[in-house]
């Protein structure tokens, strides 16, 4: 018997990774800005989307999502009113949306005929952070009633988000949402992160949502 | 929860490399994992138990080697470790660092295994 130390240095989600990487290329490719919303349950991601895709529609724009949930497909048919083309991943207890499934829910969409793809995560502010789905932008969800310290308590999912969005504002005052407490913890833990602000029942900070959102798109198009 | 999904990946990608040296048995599995990449060893040291069950791992133990947030810090020109994860500042400068090095690791570094001697 002889001991033996072998060296791996391998990436425990190398299969995840590689499949994203060619996600990515793929999008790229096709000219697609893809965004991956990630949030606690019950943060307000449905509702949200549906607006967004209600008003990128109204633009002119061409948007699809992908919705991930555990079991059932309401969400999906609750954003397929808005007339975007909606498919449901159901994960089947699986706490997080990975590439493959992303990967396998596109057959058939011609990704050059979309302006944005939007993937809504299954709800949870932990696992979702480790796996890359191919996304150019990753966008963490806060809702007001959910308490300010929430990215101090979920330091990885909000330090891995490119972008930063708190929901139901239209109640910030009637929960005593304490709004610069809010905007530091989450600069503190991803300085510099765009906030926007928004509430999809009055359509509150939807403008500069749906701004941020055009630039992003011009710029993967250039 | 994710714990389990990440076991699961190192039991394959282990077993993969193992078909190399045939008739080895594992002793130790070692991997690296950074501060900031959400996963609780504990959870880990569960689920791997559960998971390394009747596969070739059986027996094996796992060693988890935690790796601090590096980033790099603009002002000071450095690298610099992060040690409070509910603050990204640079702790020289106490400027905001959102340029990381290293913290999300998720990596097998090494096993160790008893080879079988070849016999002539």
């Amino acid at each position: 018997m002889t001991t033996r130390i072998v060296e791996l240095r391998r990436g425990i989600l190398k299969k995840n990774d590689e499949l994203a990487a060619g996600l990515r290329e793929r999008f790229t490719t096709a000219g697609v800005l893809v965004l991956n919303l990630v949030s606690s349950p019950g943060t307000g991601k449905t509702a949200f989307l549906e607006r967004t895709l209600r008003e990128l529609r109204a633009g002119g724009s061409r948007a699809a999502a992908l919705v991930g949930d555990l079991e059932t497909d309401n969400d999906a048919r609750r954003l397929a009113a808005s007339g975007a083309p909606v498919r449901q991943i159901n994960t089947h207890g699986i706490c997080h949306l990975e590439a493959e499934m992303v990967s396998k829910h596109l057959d058939g969409w011609e990704l050059a005929d979309l302006d944005f793809l939007f993937i809504e995560n299954v709800g949870n502010l932990v696992c979702p952070s480790s796996y890359d789905l191919g996304e150019k932008i990753r966008v963490a969800l806060l809702s007001v009633t959910e308490g300010e310290d929430k990215p101090l308590k979920y330091p990885t999912l909000f330090n891995s988000a490119d972008a930063a969005v708190i929901t139901k504002m239209d109640i910030a005052e009637a929960c005593g949402f304490e709004h610069d407490a809010a905007l530091r913890n989450i600069h503190e833990i991803r300085p510099g992160i765009r906030i926007f602000e928004t509430s999809a029942k009055t359509g509150a900070g939807m403008a500069g949502w749906l701004e941020y959102l055009a630039e992003e798109r011009a710029a993967r198009k250039a | 929860m994710h714990e389990l999904s990440i076991v699961s990946g190192v039991v394959d990608s282990v077993t993969e490399t193992l078909v190399a040296y045939p008739g080895a048995t594992v002793k130790e599995v070692r991997l690296r994992i950074g501060a900031l990449a959400s996963v609780v060893e504990d959870s880990l040291q569960f689920c791997y138990g559960l998971a390394i069950e009747g596969t070739p791992l059986e027996g094996s133990v796992l060693v988890v080697k935690t790796v601090p947030v590096i980033a790099h810090c603009e002002p000071c020109g450095q690298d610099v470790e992060i040690v409070s994860l509910q603050s990204f500042r640079c702790p020289r400068c106490d400027e905001p660092v959102s340029d990381l090095r290293q913290g999300r690791e998720l990596e097998i570094e090494s096993i160790e295994i008893d080879e079988v001697e070849e016999t002539a």
